[in-house]
């Protein structure tokens, strides 16, 4: 296995008391890689205390049901911290994916990054 | 008149697959399965899959893979994973076989029943089921074998186990 340097997988940024994530990675799929955006992301809630999360998928082309994983578990994180989830600006075909595991149920999903802020 | 090339054997692996199944064998690790996934996107391409169709057929890849090396083999190196695929002009068609003890694909339950909503586990498997024509098991649950019709819809020839 090609060790990878533990390099950022996002990008952060507030927008007034909203984190906005942007991910780095166009594929989210080598286990290693879902590991340390997983850390990240539960990093943003367990450690700084984030509340609301805004996930902007526009860089993501490929996503593993392990990716998945990462995100329900990002969601439980910010539910139980009386926070929020939203995700946004996901491909299609990625969204495709939500709708196949009727994750598009259980995650609060908008097309773009204005409207998914106005809506936390 | 051009010599005869000898072809090195990834090219004659590569030739492989055009006309009968290539066969790779790989050791229970990431790095490895990710050549053989780019390996087989090359030949997609080559043969013109449509651009759905690799996207398809590389997710249900991809989740096959981390199965036989994660949950088969138990990420244990010495163990390999065996895959023998074909990029025909019709039908793309792959097994992948790990080395571990195996599991039935009933057991497993389903990931979009409102309990299970969050639980982590049975996506893969509803991704290759939704994204390939055919999905099966051998008796034993340590082989996958995987087809894909092109460009068009599997409909009713659909088979899901």
């Amino acid at each position: 296995m090609t060790s990878q340097p533990r390099r950022r997988r996002l990008e952060v940024e507030d927008i007034g008391d909203v984190t906005v994530v942007n991910f780095t990675d166009r594929k989210i799929l080598d286990e290693q890689n879902i590991q340390l955006i997983g850390e990240q992301l539960f990093s943003l809630v367990d450690e700084a205390g984030r509340k609301k999360v805004l996930l902007n998928f526009g860089n993501v082309e490929y996503l593993s049901s392990a990716a998945l994983g990462k995100l329900i578990t990002l969601n439980k994180k910010l539910q139980a911290a009386g926070g929020r989830l939203i995700l946004c600006n996901i491909d299609p075909q990625i969204y495709e994916v939500f709708e196949i595991t009727k994750l598009n149920k259980l995650f609060n999903i908008h097309k773009e990054e204005q409207a998914a802020l106005q809506a936390f | 008149m051009m010599p005869t090339a000898i072809p090195s054997a990834k090219e004659a692996r590569t030739e492989a697959g055009q006309d009968s199944p290539a066969h790779v064998l790989i050791p229970s690790d990431a790095g490895e399965a990710r050549r053989v996934q780019e390996e087989i996107e090359q030949a997609l391409k080559a043969s013109a899959y449509s651009e759905p169709d690799i996207f398809g057929i590389k997710l249900a890849l991809e989740e096959a893979m981390v199965n036989a090396i994660k949950h088969g083999n138990q990420l244990d190196r010495s163990k390999n994973v065996r895959i023998a695929y074909q990029v025909r002009a019709d039908v793309f068609e792959i097994t992948i076989a790990d080395e571990g003890s195996g599991f039935d694909p009933e057991d497993v339950p389903d990931p979009t029943a409102p309990e299970n909503l969050e639980r982590c586990c049975g996506r893969g498997l509803m991704l290759m089921r939704h994204y390939m024509c055919e999905v099966s098991y051998n008796r034993r649950g340590n082989t996958v074998r995987m087809l894909k019709k092109r460009k068009k819809s599997c409909g009713d020839d659909k088979v899901t186990r």
